[in-house]
């Protein structure tokens, strides 16, 4: 017999979402804002919206995916706007595909927005209670069991529990049993997991210890400055109001390697205590004195916590090895000779779902009414969290609402490209955001993203009133900029005069076909023709944008058409593998375990042949609309 | 919407008949402009197809299906040509001209599905059929490679992931301490494989001997009877005979039909040591197309005591020629030949016939893999031209370096941006 929920009798949340991290953060204020009742379960409300790593946001790939996020109404860029206290775009010089927006944060400030605007948020209801299972009824979700044995309805429940799937932490030759320093792993959820039947497989993280910042001496190290002009996350924020800090440039020295290399054993994987596969890109120093033997010195960035607190992340050196051994390493490197340790670095293990078990909606595919999103996942990242946690939120309110999933293809979102690569291929180490990962980069942009998403999201009732009407004006004012641009024209003749170089053709060139041109800027066509001077700096940045890349765009449209042609094909959930014709074991294995949702998705799972898919093309009933 | 597509119907190699498959919306145009006036739908007529600079190719029969009572629920079109490749070849290659495009495999099959005229039995049972035609299609495009396929296969898959790896390590990873010239350490590599695939893409240009014809060089000494064997296989006054020595200066080249394959057979200078320039010229220029072609047939003169097969090399035919004048010389090994007997000639014919097809059949992909392969090497080199066209968007070269592998990827495999970031990971030490 279920215990008193806390909803009136017969009343069912539509949307339970469980943990409060940046998946579950995202999920929960995209399920409200679609209009589901939601609630949100994490075991302690002051970690909501924690940030368990490095005090940064944004990046190539992950800025792009932060802009995406923002531009369906998310959270995570304009709290980052808010609590960020060192802007970089990064890229700066080169083109605006791959330009990334980047920010340190200060974690309080950061902590405290995300707890603040998930407690003003309508439609969610925020509670500080462990879950201990979901409830299952007939194979679909119909809610959640408390640690203390309440019973709570719900008829969608997304899971953003992190790394608590077996989660151990490593530390020189100690293991503690934990999800997050100081946290315990959750065990009965864990068993429902297991007792799924769910494919698992096993990833390990690092951090680096957390320094005294005021045990720094910073005198003799190089520093980095936010920029000058700090270019915002949101599409909402105007203009970036936090101070800005420097952050400190060192690196380690040959005795640091020294060290290391004589205190491996101590290292979780060099002393064999560790399986789980770590990411290639983020390997601990451990790893770079082993794999880079040639290498005598890696630089470290110190990068400050908060305006307020003088902890100190050192990134670039995540360990596991001992405490005392983190002290003596730490000490090698300038600036550190006398530094103080106030948290020392661990390496985590833990189980993750194979995401191939999902559908594109983050759905579990054996389970109905199940969401999974973030780590869970076997991704890594604030920002892949948090954009998997929207769209996990916003599919599960419109399944509370009867409404089909939302999908987001490879060619309109990096939030696309990432759940189709962790559906359709699954993952063998966390799983990173890069721009190398999309291959219509140049369109999706993170100057772009409100033009891709935003009107999409007002479709599918996740993007408020506000984004709308800031949305709207915008869009309203580039249409007539593009217009104008298309208008105002020039001979060969004329543009001569003007000591611009274009082809003596005889052709008229309009004003995007003048600034394709490398030689030619906006400023040499604003003398010309002097009304564009009132074109806001935005609009004058998209169409500066548009033009550079036109001739690419134009014949990656082709490109995208024939992407879109296997890709609007759907493929119905209750294709019957097994009993088709026209396939190999193999492939039929394949398509079994990963069940794709279109033809297109269908042809990017290694192995599958034409012919297998000419078998499958049979079986689509209906082109989507 | 759906670009007009075409494709051989009939398997490779010789038939009595090999059908040509044309589907889409410039079907009807495209034929007429083969075939100048169109058939009524659905009716075999007889029509001439020509080049678009007016060469006939075949007399064909060319069938029309208005969609959407067509296989395909398209407008096309089916020709049925005399079997042979050189045939073959120059009808595709005039479709090609026409600005339509090969067809994918299976895709024929996948427009019938889309427009509804195949059910699901149908549609699993063809699934077999597109794969072995999709592996043989890899296997042939890499045959052409000559050899040391994979090999080349490997190379350019490894060349395009490094040069790949350069450019994107950068814009990847702008905080790591990489080379300041990472970008362009890819400009080196993309340049070698840009000549290897311009090679590679003019061999393919150059086509097949069956599109240009098996050559056959006559070689021997003056006086020997070369013209007269040419004129005898080629049942013309093709080369003026004469009792007086050397009256061949040039190459004449006649082409013919041998076993189904053009034949190109040339009757040459006589070779021998001459003051006389011009006819020095002549050996020169004999000695030159003999050695570039296929098969050599030396003759020598029965009748004179000193002939002698000097140059002849192991697989040439040799021939002593005027059997009906003399026994020949005893010491000389050869076949005994006049181009005076009808069964003589007819046995030589047969004779050389059996070295084409020999030498032909089976050898060579057949045309629409060659076509294929070209367009994809043109392709994939135009993107390269492109990319070290450019110094300094890099994210534009990256574009152009994916849209080469892209290209290519029939020959090397897709390259997979993990196998990218991989190659990144491995070079530099990224970790921030």
């Amino acid at each position: 017999m279920a215990a008193f929920d806390y909803k009136p009798p017969g009343m069912t949340w539509d949307v339970i979402v469980i943990g409060g991290g940046h998946a579950g953060a995202e999920a929960a204020a995209a399920a409200a804002r679609c209009g589901a009742r939601t609630l949100l379960l994490t075991h302690k409300l002051e970690t909501i919206g924690e940030m368990s790593c490095n005090p940064a946001i944004g990046g190539l790939g992950k800025g792009h995916l932060v802009r995406e996020i923002d531009a369906l109404d998310g959270i995570m860029g304009r709290l980052a706007d808010r609590a960020g206290i060192q802007f970089r775009m990064l890229n700066r010089s080169k083109g605006a595909a791959v330009r990334g927006p980047r920010s340190q944060i200060d974690r309080r400030l950061y902590r405290e927005a995300v707890q603040a605007e998930l407690a003003a948020t309508p439609n969610l209801e925020i509670r500080a209670e462990a879950v201990e299972d979901v409830t299952v009824v007939d194979g679909r979700v119909v809610g959640v069991v408390t640690a203390t044995g309440k019973h709570i309805a719900a008829g969608q429940v997304v899971l953003t529990t992190g790394t608590f799937l077996k989660g151990v932490i490593h530390q020189g030759e100690r293991r503690i049993p934990a999800g997050r320093m100081g946290d315990a792993p959750a065990i009965g959820l864990s068993n429902r997991l297991y007792g799924l039947g769910l494919r698992m497989g096993r990833l390990k993280t690092g951090t680096p210890a957390r320094l005294d910042g005021a045990t720094i001496d910073w005198s003799g190290l190089e520093m980095q400055d936010a920029d000058a002009e700090p270019i915002p996350f949101s599409f909402l924020t105007d203009r970036i109001s936090t101070p800005q800090v420097q952050c400190g440039i060192t690196h380690t020295t040959e005795e640091t390697h020294r060290i290391i290399a004589e205190r491996l054993g101590e290292s979780a994987v060099y002393g064999g205590r560790a399986t789980g596969v770590g990411p290639r890109y983020c390997p601990s120093i451990e790893d770079k004195v082993v794999r880079f033997r040639d290498k005598t010195s890696h630089q470290i960035f110190l990068e400050p916590e908060g305006l307020d607190d003088d902890t100190v992340y050192p990134n670039g050196i995540s360990t596991s090895v001992s405490a005392e051994t983190q002290d003596l390493f730490l000490r090698t490197i300038p600036g550190l000779e006398r530094v103080q340790v106030r948290r020392y670095g661990y390496a985590i293990e833990y189980d993750y779902v194979d995401p191939r078990e999902l559908d594109t909606a983050l759905q579990v595919q054996r389970m109905a009414g199940l969401y999974l999103a973030g780590q869970i996942n076997g991704t890594t990242g604030y920002e892949e969290a948090a954009a998997q946690g929207l769209v996990a939120g916003l599919n599960a309110a419109r399944a509370a609402a009867g409404a089909a999933p939302a999908v987001f293809a490879r060619d309109e979102a990096y939030i696309g490209v990432m759940i189709d690569d962790l559906v359709t291929k699954g993952v063998t180490e966390p799983y990173r955001m890069f721009t190398s990962r999309a291959e219509f980069r140049l369109s999706l942009r993170a100057d772009n993203a409100d033009q891709r998403l935003t009107a999409r999201g007002l479709k599918l009732g996740v993007v408020g009133p506000s984004r709308a009407d800031v949305f709207t004006r915008k869009a309203t004012t580039l249409a007539a900029a593009r217009t104008q641009a298309r208008a105002l024209t020039l001979t060969p003749s004329a543009a001569a005069k003007a000591g611009l170089l274009v082809k003596a053709d005889g052709q008229r060139r309009n004003l995007l076909e003048l600034l394709a041109y490398p030689s030619i800027g906006f400023d040499d066509l604003a003398r010309l023709w002097p009304q564009l001077a009132q074109w806001p700096a935005v609009v004058r940045e998209q169409v500066e944008i548009d033009a550079s890349y036109a001739g690419y765009l134009d014949r990656q449209a082709a490109d995208v058409a024939a992407f879109r042609r296997d890709e609007d094909l759907q493929l119905p959930a209750t294709l019957d593998y097994a009993a088709m014709g026209g396939l190999s074991n193999e492939v039929r294995e394949k398509l079994i375990a990963i069940r794709p949702q279109t033809l297109g998705q269908a042809a990017r799972i290694e192995g599958v042949t034409p012919g297998a898919l000419t078998a499958l093309l049979a079986h689509v009933r209906r082109r989507a609309a | 919407m759906n670009d007009t597509i075409y494709a051989p119907a009939t398997a490779a190699g010789r038939a009595a008949v090999a059908v040509v498959r044309i589907s889409g919306t410039r079907t009807r145009a495209v034929v007429r402009a083969l075939a100048g006036r169109l058939p009524a739908p659905r009716r075999a007529s007889l029509r001439r197809l020509t080049t678009t600079d007016g060469v006939a190719i075949d007399d064909a029969l060319v069938l029309i299906f208005h969609g959407p009572a067509s296989y395909t629920g398209e407008d096309a079109a089916e020709l049925h040509l005399h079997g042979g490749r050189a045939v073959m070849d120059g009808v595709l290659h005039a479709l090609a001209d026409q600005g339509l495009r090969l067809a994918e495999p299976g895709e024929f099959t996948r427009r019938a599905f889309e427009n509804g005229k195949l059910d699901l039995a149908q549609a699993e049972g063809v699934a077999d059929l597109i794969d072995a035609e999709t592996e043989a299609q890899r296997r042939q495009a890499l045959d052409q490679l000559g050899g040391r396929l994979s090999e080349v296969r490997a190379r350019w898959a490894e060349t395009l992931t490094t040069a790949l790896a350069m450019l994107e390590a950068g814009l990847d990873f702008p905080d790591e301490e990489l080379p300041e010239d990472v970008a362009s350490r890819a400009r080196p590599i993309l340049l070698s494989l840009l000549a290897e695939l311009e090679v590679a893409a003019a061999d393919a240009e150059r086509g097949a001997r069956v599109r240009d014809g098996y050559r056959i060089a006559i070689l021997g000494a003056p006086n020997a009877g070369k013209s007269t064997l040419l004129n005898a296989l080629a049942k013309r006054e093709a080369a003026i005979v004469t009792a007086t020595p050397g009256t061949t200066r040039d190459i004449i080249e006649s082409p013919m039909v041998l076993g189904g394959y053009k034949v190109i057979i040339a009757d040459t200078a006589g070779l021998r040591a001459t003051e006389d320039e011009i006819e020095a010229e002549g050996v020169r220029r004999a000695q030159a197309w003999g050695q570039a072609a296929d098969l050599r047939i030396w003759l020598a003169d029965g009748a004179d005591p000193a002939a002698n097969f000097e140059g002849a090399a192991t697989g040439d035919l040799r021939l002593i020629t005027k059997r009906d004048l003399s026994a020949g010389p005893a010491h000389l090994d050869g076949t005994p030949f006049t181009a005076r007997s009808p069964n003589d000639v007819a046995w030589l014919e047969s004779t050389l016939a059996q070295r084409v097809v020999g030498a032909l059949a089976g050898s060579e992909p057949p045309a629409a893999t060659r076509l294929r392969h070209r367009e994809r090497l043109v392709e994939g080199a135009a993107s390269l031209r492109q990319a070290l066209s450019q110094d300094h968007h890099v994210e534009l070269i990256a574009e152009d370096v994916r849209l080469a592998a892209r290209a290519l990827a029939s020959l090397t495999g897709r390259i997979d941006p993990e196998a990218v970031l991989g190659r990144i990971f491995a070079t530099f030490c990224i970790g921030k």
